[in-house]
This record gives C-alpha cells, sequence and structure tokens, in this order.
C-alpha cells in the first residue's frame, strides 16, 4: 500500500516529468495564461528566435489595462501600445485571445474558470501572483515572473522545488454578513503576510465545503496575501456543478472520465502536513484592514492598535502605516469616513459579489463617489439580466466594464492621493490604487455598507434593516 | 547570465519590513521596454516626492552608489511583476539580504542573477545597528554561504539549487531543452492517463 498523499503530492506526481538530484522538479504545464503585462517574456522569446512550445495550451486575455470605459477609442497611446503587443504577439503564436471586444472578455482569473479553462487536476501558470485563485478547483496553480512565463512559453514546463504543505481548516457556520474575504482576512492577519511563504495551502473543513465556487476562489486568490504561491480546495460535487457545460470544459465520455480522476484528488484521511491551521468560524467578524499590508486587518467592532503596544517590528510598521493612512491609534475602525468605493478585480470581482453587494445597496443612495467593474463582460451581462446594474446606477455608482481596474489602476483608474476608498480588492500597499491612495480591503458587502453611509461600517446593521 | 562567485561591493540599508513589489516598482512604469532601463524607477515614491525630486530623508538617495541591500522580512512581497527585480538589478543592485524574501520575488531575483540571501532575525538587527554610516563595505562569498560588512562576518541563506543557478549563470530554456525526450514521453503517457487535461479546443 502506498503511503498517505496530500492534495499537494497527487497532483505534484502527476505533472513531474522528472526530478533532478538537486531535489527540483521539471513540472508539465496544462493551461498557460498571458496578459499585457507578459510583453517581457514574449520579448525574451523573441530575441532567442524561439516560437511558443503548445499554442494550443496557451491562452492570451486582455486586463491589466483594458479600459473599463470608452473602448473603441483608447486615448493613453502607452496603454494602447501594451494592449496592440499582446495583440501582435497572440497572432504571430496563433495565441486563442481574449480581446477588448469579445463578449467573454474579463480578468484572466475571472475569465479562466468562467470559460472552462480551470479545471481539477490542472497546472495552470499565468505572470500573475494571483493564479492561485484556480486552485479553487483542486489545481495546482501558481504565479510566476517574466522568466519563468518565457519558459512555459518555449517548453511548456516549468521547474520548480515542491513547497511545503500547508492546510488551514475552518470549522462551522459563517455568521450573517460574513464571507470568504473575511476568512482570508481573518487567517492572515493572524499569521502575518509572510506567514504561509514557502507553502501550499489546502483550505478544508465544513466552513469551506459548504462555500460557493465563487467563495473558493476568493479564499484561494489571497493566499498569496499570505506569502502562499498555492491555494487549492479539494473537488467535489459544488466544484463538478460549476464546470459542468462551460464552453471548454470536456463533455461526453471526457467528463465520465473526468470525473473519476477528479473525485480521488482529495488529501487521505491519514496524510500528514508541514503545518496546520485550525479556525473556528464563528471567530470570523466581517474584516476591514487599516494599514498598508493585508495583514494589518481588523474585525469592525474593533479600534485601531496603540502601535507602542505592539511588538517592536509590527509597531514601527504600525506608526508608519497609520502616517499613511491618515488615521489615529484607538480610533474605532467603524465610522471612519470613506472618499471613495470600488467594487470589482479578480478577489471578488463574481457574479456572487455583485449580488451580495447590490443586496445591501437596493434601495439605498450612495453618499460617496463609486465604480463597479465586474469581473468579466459575461459576469456583467448576468447582472444586467438581473437588473444589478440598475441597483448600482441608481444608487449613485458607476457602472463600467471589465478589467483589473482600480485594484492596480494600470488602466488610468486610479484613486487620488490622501483619497481613502473602501475597495473588495486584494492589497492594500502604498500606492496600490493610486500614489498616495489609501485603500480599505473589505469584503463587496461591506464596502455596499460603506458606500451607502459614507463610513467603514458594519454590514450587518445594515443587513438587519433589511430583516425587519 | 553570467555566473558569479565573490561579489565586493557597497552595502546600504533600508530598515523596513514588508517592502513589497509595488513599492520596489509602482504599476505605472512597467510598460517600459526593458531595453530602456528599470534603475530610475527603483522605490519610486519613496525616493521621490510629487514633483519627483529625490527626498532628502529617504536612506537609499545618500547611498545611490551601493549595490547590496539589506532590508527587513518580508522583502519583496506581492505581485509577480519581474520588473521589481529589474530595477533593483539596472539600478546596480547585486544583493539583497533580508530575513525573508517574497517567493516569487526570490525565484525572479535568482532568474535575473540577483541574491536572495536570508539572514537570521538576530543578524538583520546586529547589521542595521552597526550599519550606520552612508558607506559599508561588503564582500559576499556566495559558494560559502558567507559575508563580510565592515568588520562584521554574517552567515547567510540560500537554497541549494538556487545557488547552483547564480554560481553558474545557468538557463533554465538551455536546461531544460536538453530534456526534449523526457518531456515528448511525459507527453505521450500523459494523453492517455489524463485525456480530459488535453485543451478542448485549438484556435
Amino acid at each position: 500500500m502506498s503511503a498517505p498523499q496530500t492534495l499537494l503530492d497527487k497532483l505534484w506526481a502527476a505533472h513531474e516529468i522528472m526530478r533532478r538530484e538537486d531535489g527540483l522538479s521539471l513540472l508539465w504545464v496544462d493551461r498557460h495564461l498571458v496578459h499585457e503585462g507578459s510583453h517581457h517574456a514574449f520579448a525574451k522569446l523573441a530575441a532567442r528566435g524561439l516560437s511558443v512550445a503548445a499554442p494550443q495550451n496557451t491562452v492570451a486575455v486582455v486586463d491589466h489595462y483594458a479600459p473599463t470605459r470608452a473602448r473603441s477609442k483608447i486615448a493613453d497611446p502607452q496603454i494602447a501600445l501594451m494592449i496592440d503587443t499582446l495583440r501582435d504577439n497572440a497572432k504571430r503564436h496563433g495565441l486563442r485571445i481574449f480581446d477588448l471586444e469579445d463578449p467573454a472578455q474579463g480578468i484572466v482569473h475571472v475569465v479562466g474558470p468562467e470559460q472552462g479553462l480551470t479545471l481539477p487536476g490542472l497546472l495552470i501558470n499565468c505572470g500573475d501572483s494571483h493564479t492561485s485563485t484556480h486552485g479553487a478547483f483542486g489545481a495546482l496553480a501558481f504565479g510566476i515572473g517574466a522568466t519563468e512565463v518565457a519558459h512555459v512559453l518555449a517548453t511548456q514546463t516549468i521547474w520548480q522545488k515542491k513547497p511545503k504543505a500547508m492546510r488551514i481548516t475552518v470549522d462551522g457556520k459563517l455568521g450573517a454578513g460574513v464571507t470568504a474575504k473575511d476568512i482570508a482576512l481573518h487567517w492572515i492577519a493572524k499569521l502575518g503576510t509572510g506567514g504561509a511563504q514557502g507553502h501550499a495551502i489546502e483550505y478544508a473543513g465544513s466552513t469551506i465545503q459548504n462555500l460557493s465556487m465563487e467563495g473558493r476562489m476568493t479564499l484561494c486568490n489571497l493566499s498569496i496575501e499570505g506569502g502562499a504561491r498555492f491555494g487549492m480546495v479539494a473537488p467535489d460535487e459544488i466544484t463538478m456543478a460549476y464546470i459542468k457545460s462551460r464552453p471548454l470544459a470536456p463533455d461526453g465520455d471526457q467528463w465520465k472520465a473526468a470525473q473519476s480522476a477528479w473525485y480521488a484528488l482529495h488529501s487521505d484521511s491519514t496524510a500528514s502536513f508541514d503545518r496546520e491551521i485550525h479556525i473556528d468560524a464563528a471567530d470570523i467578524e466581517p474584516t476591514v484592514t487599516w494599514g498598508t499590508s493585508p495583514e494589518q486587518a481588523l474585525p469592525i467592532s474593533a479600534a485601531l492598535p496603540d502601535p507602542t503596544s505592539l511588538s517592536a517590528q509590527k509597531s514601527e510598521l504600525a506608526f508608519e502605516a497609520l502616517e499613511y493612512m491618515g488615521l489615529r491609534k484607538h480610533q474605532s475602525l467603524a465610522g471612519t469616513p470613506v472618499d471613495q468605493v470600488f467594487i470589482g478585480s479578480c478577489t471578488n470581482g463574481r457574479i456572487e459579489d455583485l449580488r451580495a453587494a447590490a443586496a445591501v445597496i437596493q434601495g439605498r443612495r450612495a453618499k460617496v463617489p463609486g465604480l463597479v467593474s465586474p469581473g468579466s463582460q459575461l459576469v456583467k451581462a448576468q447582472a444586467e439580466r438581473e437588473g444589478l446594474d440598475k441597483v448600482f446606477t441608481d444608487a449613485g455608482l458607476e457602472w463600467a466594464a471589465s478589467g483589473c481596474s482600480m485594484c492596480v489602476g494600470m488602466n488610468g483608474d486610479l484613486v487620488g492621493s490622501k483619497k481613502r476608498c473602501a475597495s473588495s480588492t486584494n492589497r492594500n500597499f502604498k500606492g496600490r490604487q493610486g500614489r498616495g491612495a489609501r485603500t480599505h480591503l473589505m469584503s463587496p458587502a461591506m464596502v455596499a455598507a460603506a458606500a451607502v453611509t459614507g463610513e467603514i461600517t458594519d454590514v450587518r446593521m445594515l443587513l438587519q434593516d433589511r430583516n425587519s | 547570465m553570467a555566473g558569479w562567485q565573490t561579489h565586493n561591493g557597497v552595502a546600504s540599508v533600508l530598515p523596513l519590513a514588508n517592502i513589497d513589489t509595488d513599492q520596489l516598482i509602482p504599476a505605472r512604469f512597467m510598460s517600459v521596454p526593458r531595453s530602456e532601463g528599470y534603475g530610475e524607477y527603483l522605490l519610486h515614491d519613496m525616493r521621490r516626492d510629487g514633483a519627483g525630486a529625490l527626498r532628502a530623508d529617504f536612506p537609499l538617495n545618500n547611498a545611490l552608489r551601493a549595490d547590496v541591500l539589506i532590508a527587513g522580512a518580508n522583502f519583496g512581497s506581492g505581485s509577480s511583476r519581474e520588473a521589481a527585480v529589474y530595477a533593483l538589478v539596472d539600478a546596480g543592485y547585486r544583493a539583497v539580504f533580508a530575513p525573508s524574501f517574497g517567493d516569487i520575488f526570490a525565484s525572479n531575483a535568482v532568474n535575473n542573477g540577483l541574491l536572495p540571501a536570508r539572514i537570521g532575525h538576530e543578524v538583520y538587527r546586529e547589521l542595521t545597528s552597526a550599519i550606520v554610516t552612508p558607506r559599508c563595505d561588503v564582500q559576499i562569498d556566495l559558494k560559502n554561504g558567507q559575508a563580510m560588512f565592515d568588520n562584521t562576518q554574517v552567515v547567510f541563506h540560500l537554497d541549494d539549487t538556487w545557488r547552483m543557478k547564480l554560481l553558474n549563470g545557468w538557463d533554465d530554456i538551455d536546461l531544460t531543452q536538453h530534456h526534449a525526450a523526457e518531456i515528448m514521453q511525459f507527453k505521450t503517457n500523459y494523453a492517455q492517463t489524463a485525456p480530459w487535461a488535453l485543451p478542448t479546443s485549438a484556435v
């Protein structure tokens, strides 16, 4: 009988072409997703006179620089050049491209799952750290740098050292208004942004099993904010139901063959992990970041820390963060006025996220301006069928096309200096949403609550109103 | 990429933890072709004020000739942008010493000949308090995992596979092409064992 294996062990073994004496594995890459930012890698390929080894396994998506308004005429020549460069490279190498006019265009980590490009058991690479999102399907998915992107383009393989296995088990029922985003911010606050470095995280437990695919994607997406390049969830009925009938998913006999393979993708009951973390779902509140690192997050009921009460290293960071964010120690997080809101990104731009935000905003007016950019054009169309666009625009928020948008600001959707933004995104780093911008990360429902009150607000108060 | 064994240079200290890749290079500079050089953009928004002038109170501005950086824990966390490494390399840096690194950053660094040298928290504290002048001479012995900062001898850690790669200046694409037969064999087997994994539609 073979030794018990983790999900990571099974996925790794299935893709390992060879292992070098020094322990480095050469892995087969099933899907390689490229975007405008991959221009460095294509340039490396061109410099060596190489072509793409497996064009049919490589898919291009316009997202990082995608304009969210007036798409037909891009005003900024530098942005137009970035998108044209991707088009040229896709054409030269014969790659399928989800271009601006494509009804299925969107953020690469939303498009992949939506199209059935993302499947359990696959190895998926993309030159983007949030590639961990795809692990929600029980895939081995990780972000890579430009040199590695060039390597995958040239060989359809990647050299990688197997990470250590870590399991985060969450059990119990999430409270009202508590989401996958809150689970993620909760564990990152607990373990730190470097807390899972060198590890692949498997999320398990009853709370995770009850999450939708959208929720699992949010959770896996944020793994990198806790330092883990990989996040994953074992596939189950919820996974299969999501994948079935997706345009590029297997069908017929292949679907049956896939099912039996996919249901075997789980950690054996006696498998051991290098590190285990247990979280009680009941301990998680709606969680909001107050500083400039995702680990600087607190439950909405909390007051900001006094830096002098923290450990030496955290203290210095907290002083600096409070100054950058324009906040004071002991100030309560709730009630902090915001200047604007943003709903979107690969973290929280899916239909379930828009529904959750709309449920809070419905029948209310936003007190501050805000932008809603769905994760894909298909999500946008779905939301419009459900009338969610009207909910947002009636409240005074702007409804725009899909892209990475204000999460990273590369397309010009920026937050001004010293402006405070309640945001459903993934990074509150200094300058992430624009130079001097002050970002508070939170769930889409919490962003919606901030929009209608004009301040950071416990969404549960607004949900209570709804129920009475 | 050329391999290297030793490096004699000048160290400077950026005594902050969590220097993420958005700080190493803000996203707005990433559309520039590499051939134009990324050195000017290194830590741009920390180094420069709103008008673009160098800030006198930022430590590295007084030590721009430095080519070895000592920084706090979790250096290079965040985005996978290799441009963060380009900015350091194009500004002349050959090594970063820190208690820990973002996983993707460290891998990108090695792919560009930049040493991500892991040091203990104690060593980090010792170095940051010892180096008070803007100039500190450093000798790095990559093979033996040691460095001498002025008169302070330091042991650093580096994954062995990364050490070999830096020493030899290996190029992964060249290495992989030697394994073409194994890759072909794997593909043949894989098409049998996981036919559902093949892409269902071409262009």
